[in-house]
């Protein structure tokens, strides 16, 4: 993960994170999504083959309907770009938005 | 083999969602139970006349009713499905179906869904999708949200006046997304 672009308090960090957990993104994730995505000053723009949505909607982001093994890419701009992308990471791949992966019991 | 045969409702519905374009509202909106005047004031209660209307339009058996109710309610009571914009979009995975199926409801007073903006909610998309079938519940929410998206779609959902009015706006939303 590299920055793209340095300026004093514009940083863009842009990364690929797959959609690890069972029922993929549904609602409920799209909106833990959203509250992670929501404390960071920087905007979070989320786009899979066909479009780009605001990381801070939870209607443009439930309409990704990302599937488990999905993988989207999260762009982040602005001041805190690379901590709103570790922490988006982390909820997704590495929490699994608390919900389990295929094969695991609920 | 799949049983399809709770599904006895007069509802059309295509075998399978795996078309290119995606899923479309008339894939899994029952127009039959289409609510285009709420008479229920709060959410709990909208909630119990929509589940009712899917029963009437033959959707949901009678045992399954109560039990597709409470179990929105409490998918609802975990996080709230008003979203903003004064749309709400209550739903849960549950075995009374084999497939994504859909109602639309419109209030004309406005009910409080404790949604995101604080807003009163005036039309309920209400979806009840299969537990065992992932990929076809956030296929019809991909749907759902895509028109949702669109502030015409949402506003001429708002001013429809009858069921036959709901059923031609999303059909004309599946033909011409843009509206």
């Amino acid at each position: 993960m590299q920055p793209e672009d340095q300026t004093l308090d514009q940083v863009v960090f842009e990364l690929e994170i797959q959609i690890k957990n069972a029922d993929g993104l549904h609602m409920r994730p799209a909106m833990q999504f959203v509250d992670l995505a929501s404390k960071f000053e920087s905007e979070i723009v989320v786009s899979n083959d066909q479009t780009s949505v605001d990381g801070k909607s939870i209607m443009q982001m439930s309409m990704l309907a990302a599937t488990c093994g999905t993988k989207l890419k999260v762009r982040a701009e602005g001041p805190d770009a690379k901590e709103a992308i570790d922490a988006l990471r982390e909820l997704v791949e590495v929490k699994k938005f608390d919900e389990p992966a295929p094969g695991e019991k609920k | 083999m799949k049983l399809y045969a709770r599904n006895v409702g007069p509802c059309p519905h295509r075998d399978d969602f795996t078309g290119e374009s995606g899923m479309k509202l008339a894939d899994f909106v029952c127009f039959e139970a289409t609510v285009s005047e709420l008479q229920a004031a709060d959410r709990d209660a909208v909630i119990a006349e929509l589940v009712g209307a899917l029963h009437k339009a033959g959707r949901l058996g009678k045992n399954d009713k109560d039990k597709v109710k409470r179990a929105i309610i409490r998918r609802e009571n975990e996080a709230s499905t008003g979203m903003g914009k004064a749309v709400a979009v209550p739903h849960v995975k549950h075995d009374a179906v084999s497939r994504p199926v859909a109602v639309v409801g419109l209030s004309r007073r406005g009910i409080d869904f404790k949604a995101l903006d604080k807003q009163p909610v005036y039309s309920v998309i209400l979806l009840i999708s299969p537990t065992d079938n992932p990929e076809n519940h956030l296929k019809a929410m991909e749907c759902m949200f895509g028109h949702l998206l669109n502030e015409k779609f949402r506003s001429f959902l708002r001013q429809a006046a009858t069921s036959a009015e709901v059923e031609d706006l999303l059909r004309e939303a599946d033909e011409n997304p843009s509206l």
